[in-house]
């Protein structure tokens, strides 16, 4: 049997190619979140300082909202063909399926972020006035958090007849301690000010739910 | 209907043991105290009305529905897990992902098992009477070609137990009547092969035995493609 990584690997190649093929999730993900922005920069005129209290909040929630749109797309295709059933039956172990899912998502909320941040920027004239880098930490564990607890609540509600609305039913609740300190931590840095506790809660949260999420994925792979 | 089990006579020991297995979807049984013994080596065609629970009892075989209550031993182990690498499963849909080609799908499904080598892939899709080559994705094939298809992707594993689900709906005759004669190679190679079918006709000269089922349980096991007299 291969590895664990190597099927890691080529699961997330296949689902890489099946994104690429068909541009389910990135499509529906980047119309979503463009019409948030234009919306928003419609509905409020802020100015610069305005602008920086509130951007923290905008911009996740605007990802996360997009976040959902992938992450249903991600085990649509496969519950269609029942697909799935071809991967329990195999020998291959169920958080490679679990792990390649995840990192499959991270690379497509990621690619929406780094398509969305110039806009962001753009519409709401944003300056950071301290040092920006590190929002890029918080960008990298705020999205992971998003996708990994996202990644397996999707599995999770995948044969629950209304499952676009059950994950945001269940995501959302355990979300809230990761937004919080994504959204903190955002606005500290665009205004100058430390974000160093934020920062470390969200990675702790990071770990403890990953943690979890792959003690638990076998069981949600395999419930009838 | 009271529980038919007809014991074997040859002295083979048994690749697969089921004793008395009940499957509860809610409050419905759909399996109602299975108990039967499976010799290596043959093709046995499970047939019945819909609702018999032949598709059930496939899935518990290939260990995607776990048992209520009762045993299943496949290969001398209860747990599946320990001999999946051995059990190549082919359902009523085709399991296999429309956005990509044949030997893609089966690429893929091969590393899954540890196959690294795609002449593995060409050589089932060819042996199922497939062009490796083929560009299209398999959204885009006939249905028969697609069922095709998903019993190579069965085949990949050179599995010892062979499971397949309707392998030959929506397969015009002659197809099916390769598909047949290639199984029944399979079976002489040594694998045991569980195949539910309503076009048990098909089958008439290859299968070694008839399973017949009702009601969520075995009803009768017969040689020949007569349906056994109901017990009173």
């Amino acid at each position: 049997m291969s590895a664990p990584t190597g099927i890691t690997r080529v699961t997330l190649l296949k689902d890489l190619r099946l994104e690429w093929r068909s541009k389910d999730a990135i499509n529906s993900m980047l119309f979503f979140s463009l019409l948030v922005v234009v919306v928003f920069s419609f509905s409020f005129d802020p100015t610069a300082e305005e602008s920086r209290q509130i951007a923290g909040g905008l911009v996740w929630v605007a990802f996360l909202f997009a976040a959902v749109v992938a992450l249903n797309q991600t085990w649509a295709r496969e519950i269609r063909n029942q697909v799935l059933d071809a991967y329990r039956v195999s020998p291959a172990p169920a958080n490679s399926l679990f792990v390649a899912k995840t990192v499959g998502n991270f690379i497509f909320v990621s690619v929406l972020e780094a398509l969305m941040t110039p806009l962001f920027i753009m519409f709401y004239r944003l300056r950071a006035l301290g040092p920006a880098w590190p929002l890029l930490l918080i960008a990298v564990f705020g999205t992971w958090a998003l996708v990994v607890n996202g990644t397996f609540f999707a599995a999770m509600s995948l044969r629950t007849r209304s499952r676009e609305i059950m994950l945001p039913l269940l995501l959302f609740p355990i979300s809230i301690p990761a937004l919080l300190a994504m959204v903190q931590a955002t606005t500290a840095i665009l205004n100058g000010e430390g974000a160093r506790f934020w920062i470390v809660l969200l990675g702790t949260y990071d770990l403890v739910f990953t943690t979890v999420c792959l003690l638990l994925f076998e069981t949600v792979l395999n419930a009838e | 209907m009271p529980e038919c089990t007809v014991p074997l006579t040859e002295s083979v020991a048994p690749v697969v043991t089921i004793s008395n297995l009940i499957k509860q979807f809610g409050r419905f049984a759909a399996l109602r105290g299975v108990t039967a013994e499976f010799s290596g080596g043959k093709l046995y065609a499970i047939l019945g009305d819909n609702g018999a629970g032949k598709t059930t009892l496939l899935r518990t075989l290939a260990g995607l529905s776990q048992p209520s209550s009762g045993k299943v031993t496949i290969l001398g182990s209860r747990r599946f897990h320990d001999i999946c690498a051995q059990v190549g499963y082919m359902a009523h849909p085709s399991l296999l992902y429309d956005e990509m080609r044949g030997m893609e799908n089966l690429v893929y499904f091969a590393r899954l098992y540890g196959i690294d080598s795609g002449t593995r892939c060409a050589e089932v899709i060819r042996a199922v009477g497939l062009d490796p080559q083929l560009a299209r994705p398999v959204g885009q094939y006939s249905q028969g070609m697609r069922q095709r298809m998903s019993l190579a992707r069965a085949l990949l594993n050179d599995p010892k137990i062979l499971l397949l689900d309707e392998p030959f709906s929506n397969v015009d005759l002659h197809s099916a009547t390769e598909m047949v004669r290639l199984l029944a190679g399979i079976r002489d190679r040594g694998t045991t092969i569980f195949l539910v079918t309503h076009q048990a006709a098909l089958l008439e000269a290859a299968a070694d035995e008839f399973v017949w089922m009702e009601f969520g349980r075995i009803v009768g096991r017969t040689r020949d493609l007569k349906r056994p007299e109901a017990e009173s």
